[in-house]
């Protein structure tokens, strides 16, 4: 599954444009104004947060019955929807379970899992950490890989190599996760070169996991470095029709030169969208991964709870996807501005 | 060896279909549409081949294929062999047939998903960018924060919640997919909005609705129908992937996610039998993605 | 004594792709420069100036080849020199200043490191002395704060500015050649006569020669000393530029100057309601005041001409008119009948009776659309005409703008060319039958003679409708051929309104005098003069 290459675009190149016409025309201390700017984010962040928790808290109010009947289904007698209702606390109003369960969460307690009958955030805990681990793993690879590919795909525009790899990476991009994976098993753990499942104990060191998480890595690069990549590539090929790379060109400056020191500074903010957009995007890709290679993560734990209609561990671990995803934009906001010269330097 | 075979066997179908299309479509076209074909890349008419192709299998799938969708016909995982000639799944069904099957049923429901999407999503944009203000700030807002919940994750949620049957995976797909369509329908919107055309005829007293038949869809028609490709990739993907992981089209229905699923343990014996409904997907979402990136790059080209 | 040779073109053809088609830009166009000449290129869009400009750089843009001729840039064959010496020369022996330069500036450098990438990357001086001579060219261009300015982001410097700094950056080499590209057209005339003054200077201070590119003949008369015409890729005719401007050879070139001789005839002083009254209007984007107690009216077959620069607050006044932007302050009366400030809370009638035609006729017609109903629609709104009649209608309208309605009434604007677009907006206008049309800007994107013919068209459609005019434009050749009255705006106030001919001869306020000098003549000498005057004053 995958991001749509265009509409994101679209969508990073306002993100990076927004906060410019909206400061237009005032003066002051440049500095002063970054601070209040990136102040803004952070609030809108929150806000954003609130939203989400409200709407994952209260998707639950959209059901015609209570969520009792809904769980236990029809045959259910009226002692054990009582009972219950009384363990989920269906019998408060919805604003006060709402209360409870933010103050909750906040204090990082997420509830008692209703398959399980622990507490969620044991259950998270050391799955969160190895999610983490994953998607980290992911990102080292694709990122300095996808970047590089998309300027030199920029800079040989049109050329073989430039169309050679739009194609494979469209190809990469239509590849259901599950796929790529299989294959990735059938090429690389068929012969035993990488273990097509990972185990995580306590035993387990930094390097084992390094090998053994290998594939699921693997996987997840290749999906997400094709987005990464296509989408560097139209960024900077964006700004090369832009009247100053003809100028520079007019300089006398070399095809290097020109991409690297007048497209690319200019290109960074797009670029650093790209990123958050598929770092985040790897968050959800993962959850498949994850199932494929038995990996022990978050992803595993949420179908597991899906499948059981657990739904509390379920609500958890979209709060913490959803903050996850929330932090990684807030993140390229902050860095596509101050890396802009025209916020930075005030008139 | 058998790597270096496939690669090598594949860039030769890829070419031949490729070019089979491009010559078909040249012919069958309309003198001046004639041109547009005749420049097409490689892969844009390998994607329209491809497309047409599965069309007619969807369409045709109780006349095509050999047995019945459910029929269970004996031994589980039987291999390669008449009358079964990509063997049996792990009840003893016709794995050519369901895969056949599973052309009407992922590809139809996907498309049903995307097309309810779309509607939803490009009218209330559309709508919002011409009433533009606090109704416009406030829905994109709201907007804004479903959207920074992942699509998967979201999806998942309301699953747990409504139960997985093929009508809440329908709905719920298509409701967290209007959302991207929105997005985009307003951003195209916001942009024809600000022509001087708009405001003439504003100014001239038209009201909202001729405004959006007349002066908006007909110009922003080209990038919506590129964006429904993309869609169309998008949800075709999700379904496959929750079908795949359990919770979507549910047996025994023939899909070709839950055909993975399914039959997932023979990869660990080197069978790829499992890997056909996997590329069956991935080959249908290439066709689209070629086609719209084929279309992308003649509107941009036109523009310059 | 002729100066030694430096440039030689022969036979240059360039072509440009269109989908997969290879169609001709330039046709076979000589030139020769010569030392420390200027040649000034001039012609109308389309007409190849740019292109050919640049191939005196051996540089072809994206989408365009070089397929024929030579170029010869002292001793040096730029067709046939590798891509790695012809990079050599750019930038270090051949120039380049751009139209743009808020565009062609690199938003994510600071001035002066551009200044100085070209010295050092051709390894003329290091980077200390590339810094201390920025510094001293940019006092040559008599920008403000010499040694600070190069230390600024394009973004915090004004576009006149810029366009010297961009000179400035191009002089870094001291090349031989430096190839101007319009590099006034986007400045107002008084930021423009600065930039003109000191781009000269600097050329002959330094002997550098240049090619100067421009669609406007008087700015070209104050900088060059030959002149190239152009015409679709064709040279048209070539002669130094004194004995052009005093006898041009060819139709095409006496045409260029026909331009600015067409006026209207003189109509005496109008008397009666007037058809629009703007009283005392201020209105405000937001808290910020763009105009301040705006007055003037219009009567019945005249048109008032609303002039200013950029800003000004023009088109503005034209939104408050249209009921676009309601006024905090002040009134439209229309026939002596307050307008509601809102275009929602007026009547359709109301809303008839005034129509108005945009600038880029591009962006103001549905490109989507075809002719019968852009023209019809007003037409079917306003007059409720269907059918037969309506099919009438829109005929007598296309014939009224001088397109013939059987080959026109289907095509989409797509496949009209600029100035029928433009025509088209005219009859979208007249469709209405309204008492006032609002002309804002509406021939400045087009070549000088196909604004002739609307100007024509517009003159001769007032007579027959008996129609007010309110005629929002920059250019003021074209107030002085078309206007009865004007207003002179600046900073969102009129500055001075009143009959042309009082106005253009004796302007009353130091603004008005500042705007109408700066517009430059066909004149030669028509800078030094003014400079040499202002200079007095001073």
């Amino acid at each position: 599954m995958a991001p749509a290459g265009s509409a994101c675009r679209g969508l990073s190149a306002n993100a990076a444009q927004r906060p410019q016409g909206k400061n237009n025309g005032k003066r002051g201390d440049g500095m002063n104004d970054i601070w209040r700017m990136i102040g803004q984010r952070l609030l809108l962040g929150v806000l954003t947060l609130f939203i989400i928790s409200v709407v994952i808290f209260g998707a639950t109010e959209l059901l015609p019955g209570d969520l009792a009947r809904e769980l236990l289904g029809q045959s259910a007698t009226e002692e054990t929807l009582a009972a219950l209702r009384e363990q989920l606390g269906l019998n408060d109003p919805a604003p006060l379970r709402y209360w409870n369960w933010l103050t909750g969460v906040l204090q990082g307690d997420f509830g008692v899992s209703m398959a399980t009958q622990k507490p969620i955030s044991e259950l998270v805990g050391t799955r969160l950490g190895n999610t983490l681990f994953l998607a980290l793993y992911a990102a080292a690879l694709s990122v300095p890989l996808s970047l590089l590919l998309g300027v030199l795909a920029a800079l040989w525009r049109n050329s073989i190599f430039d169309r050679a790899s739009n194609a494979l990476a469209l190809t990469a991009i239509s590849f259901p996760e599950f796929f790529v994976a299989y294959i990735l098993v059938l090429w690389l753990a068929q012969t035993g070169i990488f273990p097509s499942m990972v185990r995580i104990t306590s035993a387990t060191t930094t390097g084992d996991l390094l090998y053994s998480a290998f594939l699921p890595a693997l996987t997840l690069t290749l999906v997400v470095t094709a987005h990464m990549m296509r989408m560097t590539r139209a960024a900077i090929i964006n700004l090369l029709a832009s009247p100053y790379i003809e100028m520079a060109r007019l300089k006398g400056m070399s095809p290097m030169r020109v991409v690297l020191r007048h497209a690319v500074p200019n290109a960074l903010a797009p670029i650093i969208n790209v990123v958050a957009l598929n770092l985040a995007y790897l968050i959800t890709g993962v959850v498949v991964v994850e199932v494929v290679f038995v990996y022990p993560g978050l992803g595993q734990l949420m179908i597991d709870a899906v499948t059981n209609r657990d739904i509390a561990v379920v609500q958890a671990i979209a709060l913490i996807f959803a903050a996850a995803y929330v932090l990684l934009n807030l993140l390229a906001d902050v860095l596509s501005t101050i890396t802009n010269p025209r916020l930075m330097h005030r008139k | 060896m058998t790597i270096l075979l496939s690669i090598f066997i594949g860039l030769g179908l890829f070419f031949l279909v490729g070019f089979a299309g491009r010559t078909a479509l040249h012919a069958a076209a309309p003198a001046h549409h004639k041109p547009m074909f005749r420049d097409m890349p490689l892969t844009a008419s390998f994607g329209l081949a491809v497309i047409a192709i599965y069309v007619v299998v969807a369409i045709l799938a109780p006349v095509i294929a050999p047995f019945g969708e459910g029929q269970v016909l004996g031994a589980a995982y039987q291999p390669w062999a008449a009358p079964h000639y990509l063997g049996t799944d792990k009840l003893g069904r016709d794995m050519l047939t369901r895969l056949i099957y599973g052309a009407r049923n992922t590809v139809g429901i996907a498309f049903a998903t995307t097309a309810l999407a779309f509607v939803l999503g490009s009218v209330l944009g559309i709508w919002a960018a011409l009433v533009g203000g606090r109704l416009d700030q406030w829905m994109s807002r709201f907007v804004d924060a479903l959207m920074a919940i992942p699509a998967l994750i979201f999806s998942l949620l309301l699953l747990t919640i409504f139960g997985t049957s093929v009508l809440t995976l329908i709905l719920v797909i298509a409701a967290v997919d209007a959302t991207r369509v929105y997005r985009l329908a307003r951003s195209v919107a916001q942009g024809i909005v600000v022509m001087d055309y708009i405001e003439a005829a504003r100014l001239r007293g038209e009201g909202m609705w001729r405004l959006i038949r007349r002066e908006i869809l007909p110009n922003a028609m080209a990038p919506l129908v590129a964006e429904f490709g993309l869609r169309f990739c998008f949800v075709f993907l999700s379904i496959s992937a929750l079908s795949f992981l359990g919770l979507g089209i549910k047996p025994p229905t023939a899909d070709w996610g839950s055909m993975v699923r399914e039959n997932a343990t023979l990869i660990t014996f080197g069978d790829i039998t499992p890997l056909l409904p996997a590329g069956a997907i991935a080959l249908l979402t290439v066709a689209v993605n070629f086609v719209v990136d084929w279309q992308l790059h003649r509107a941009s080209g036109l523009k310059e | 004594m002729e100066k030694p040779v430096l440039l030689t073109i022969k036979g240059m053809q360039i072509e440009g792709r269109s989908g997969d088609a290879w169609h001709p830009i330039i046709k076979g166009v000589d030139l020769t420069l010569h030392k420390g000449e200027v040649l000034g290129l001039i012609g109308e869009s389309g007409a190849g100036k740019s292109t050919l400009g640049l191939a005196a750089m051996g540089f072809a843009r994206d989408g365009c080849r070089i397929s024929g001729g030579t170029i010869d840039f002292d001793g040096i064959d730029l067709r046939t020199a590798p891509e790695a010496a012809r990079r050599g020369l750019r930038g270090k022996r051949i120039a380049y200043v751009a139209q743009s330069a808020a565009a062609s500036f690199n938003p994510a450098h600071k001035l002066i490191d551009q200044y100085c990438e070209g010295p050092v990357v051709h390894g003329v001086m290091s980077r200390e002395k590339a810094e201390a001579d920025a510094v001293e060219l940019y006092r040559r261009m008599r920008l403000p704060n010499p040694e600070e300015i190069g230390f600024r982001y394009p973004h915090q410097v004004s576009g006149g500015q810029l366009q010297r700094a961009m000179t400035a950056m191009a002089m870094a080499c001291r090349p031989d050649l430096i190839i101007f590209d319009e590099p006034t057209t986007a400045l107002d005339v008084t930021t423009q006569i600065e930039v003109l003054a000191a781009i000269r200077d600097i050329v002959r201070q330094f002997g550098t020669a240049a090619i100067y590119i421009t669609h406007d003949l008087a700015v070209v008369a104050q900088m060059a000393d030959r002149i190239k015409v152009l015409l679709r890729g064709d040279e048209v005719e070539e002669a130094d530029t004194r004995s052009m401007l005093a006898a041009p050879r060819e139709d095409y070139t006496k045409s260029l100057w026909a331009v600015r001789s067409f006026a209207r005839t003189e109509q005496p002083p109008a008397t009666g309601t007037p058809v629009v009254s703007v009283r005392n209007v201020t209105a405000a984007y937001g808290t910020v005041d763009v105009l301040k107690n705006v007055s003037f009216d219009i009567h019945a077959r005249r048109t008032v001409a609303v002039v200013g620069e950029s800003g000004s607050g023009k088109s503005t006044t034209a939104r408050v008119i249209t009921g676009l932007l309601s006024p905090r302050k002040g009134e439209v009366l229309f026939n002596g009948k307050p307008l509601p400030p809102s275009f929602k809370a007026r009547s359709r009638e109301e809303l008839r009776q005034c129509q108005m035609i945009y600038q880029m006729a591009d962006t103001a017609l549905n490109p989507k659309l075809r002719l019968r109903e852009l023209i019809g629609r007003p037409a079917e709104m306003y007059l409720g005409l269907k059918g037969k009649a309506l099919e009438t209608r829109i005929r007598d309208l296309l014939a009224l703008i001088e397109l013939e309605p059987d080959k026109y009434i289907d095509r989409l604007p797509g496949e009209l060319s600029g100035g029928q677009k433009q025509r088209i907006g005219i009859a979208r206008a007249l469709a209405a039958e309204p008492q006032l049309i609002i002309c804002d800007e509406v021939t400045s994107a087009l070549d000088q003679i196909v604004q002739e013919g609307i100007l024509k068209l517009l003159d001769r459609l007032q007579g027959e409708l008996n129609l007010a005019y309110m005629f929002i434009t920059h250019d003021l050749a074209t107030v002085k051929s078309i206007a009865d009255e004007v207003v002179v705006m600046q900073h969102g106030a009129v500055v001075e309104r009143g009959p042309k001919a009082e106005l253009f001869a004796d302007p009353k306020e130091d603004y008005t005098n500042l705007l109408l000098s700066s517009v430059p003549e066909m004149d030669p000498d028509w800078l030094n003069r003014l400079l040499a005057e202002r200079g007095e004053l001073a």
